[in-house]
């Protein structure tokens, strides 16, 4: 069980490094994203610093949700998705594997590279800490219930915008305590509560959504 | 050990097939036939479970492979209508990968040694520029290391074969019958399997 679940992981990074434009156009989103808000409201810097936290929170749920309709499109085309729903382990478990995949190769680049778009905003250099750990405990959240829309509108036509109707709403209390939390640090507060909701989130979905995944899956596989 | 109660099953409206009972046993196989669009596929992924059949059941020794799950399919092989091949990968890791998700890992060698004796080149080439007939191959060569699975559901495995790989892969059936296994497969062309038992079931 642990071991097909490691060879998902190992497969579907596999993949992504023999493909990375896949990673790169979703990673560049997020920068091209995060730097036309600047470009569109003016550089009055307190305005800015104002709403760094919110924009770059905007700009990752974005960016998360780009390479969401991919996640199981391309094994359901070359009938890998087959494959994987009569492995020998549980679906549940191989659905989280592919899922802690998508994060590593969507959601830990945009941790990595906040900072960066942080300093574009001027935001004040203690906040970096506390943007990048929202971003690391809210960023999988979005992975996984982003698979959950992903599952159920795989082999749908415009599938793509339906993913977005339906997925969007659910990432809203991610972005209010994402966001929120940079603000209150910000404000001079502190952000522990934000995060630790975040956190909470993170440990409901991680128990919640492989099952609710797997069985997406099987309904629009048949 | 496979049982089949009257399955029934029905497309946009049309009934591909009703009352369909057979059991299947060790040491036995059977050949789906029937023209295009006739249900065979369908009737694979239902015995494997990928799909719910409108009415009728599907056992396992004795139990409802819904039931089962994965104590069902990891008695089971199932090579559908693609190949199942990630083309960005090359033959042998998208064999082991297979191996390991069907539960039984095979080491690096054993899925090189697999491979070549399908006839598949033992460079590092992604499936991509491999040509319709040795992806298929790549596929098939699952086959050799599936012995302990005692169930194999095959669609359309000639297909894109050419004379010599799919003689070999009716060889590889052959034995996996006589050792014990039971073989279903589909095919709208006659093969001749020398296996002891056959039997056909013509679809439409």
């Amino acid at each position: 069980m642990i071991e097909a679940a490691r060879c998902i992981v190992r497969r579907d990074l596999l993949l992504a490094l023999r493909r990375p434009s896949d990673v790169g156009t979703a990673l560049l989103f997020f920068v091209i994203v995060a730097s036309l808000f600047p470009l569109g409201i003016g550089a009055e810097p307190n305005l800015l610093r104002a709403v760094a936290p919110g924009v770059i929170w905007v700009a990752a749920l974005l960016s998360s949700m780009l390479s969401l309709s991919r996640l199981f499109a391309a094994d359901h085309a070359d009938g890998t998705l087959e494959q994987i729903l009569l492995a020998a382990s549980p679906l549940g478990v191989i659905v989280a594997a592919k899922v802690l995949a998508h994060w590593l190769i969507s959601g830990l680049p945009l941790v990595a590279i906040a900072p960066l778009i942080a300093l574009q905003y001027d935001l004040p250099a203690a906040l970096y800490g506390t943007l990048a750990l929202s971003l690391l405990l809210g960023t999988p959240v979005l992975s996984l219930i982003g698979a959950i829309g992903a599952a159920l509108t795989l082999g749908l036509r415009g599938g793509g915008v339906l993913l977005a109707l339906l997925v969007l709403p659910l990432y809203v209390p991610v972005l209010i305590m994402g966001a929120g939390s940079v603000d209150m640090a910000a404000a001079g507060l502190s952000p522990q509560g934000q995060l630790q909701l975040l956190a909470a989130l993170l440990v409901v979905a991680a128990a919640f959504a492989p099952w609710a995944i797997a069985a997406a899956l099987r309904i629009s596989t048949e | 050990m496979l049982e089949v109660a009257a399955l029934e099953c029905a497309r946009q409206r049309r009934t591909l097939f009703a009352g369909l009972s057979f059991s299947l046993g060790a040491g036995e196989l059977l050949r789906v036939a029937g023209a295009n669009g006739s249900g065979k596929t369908t009737l694979l992924k239902i015995l494997c479970g990928l799909l719910e059949p409108d009415a009728g059941e599907v056992r396992w020794q004795g139990t409802p492979i819904r039931q089962l799950r994965e104590d069902y399919t990891r008695h089971l092989v199932y090579l559908g209508h693609a190949p199942a091949v990630k083309d960005d990968l090359s033959a042998a890791e998208n064999l082991t990968i297979a191996c390991t998700l069907a539960g039984r890992p095979a080491s690096p060698q054993q899925a090189q040694k697999a491979l070549e004796s399908y006839g598949l080149p033992a460079t590092g080439v992604p499936i991509r520029r491999l040509s319709q007939g040795q992806r298929r191959r790549a596929a098939l060569a699952r086959l050799l290391l599936s012995a302990h699975a005692p169930l194999w559901l095959l669609d359309e495995p000639f297909a894109a074969l050419d004379a010599t790989a799919a003689r070999f892969t009716q060889e590889l059936i052959a034995r996996h019958v006589a050792q014990g296994g039971a073989a279903i497969y589909t095919t709208h062309q006659e093969a001749d399997i020398g296996a002891a038992v056959l039997r056909v079931i013509e679809l439409g």
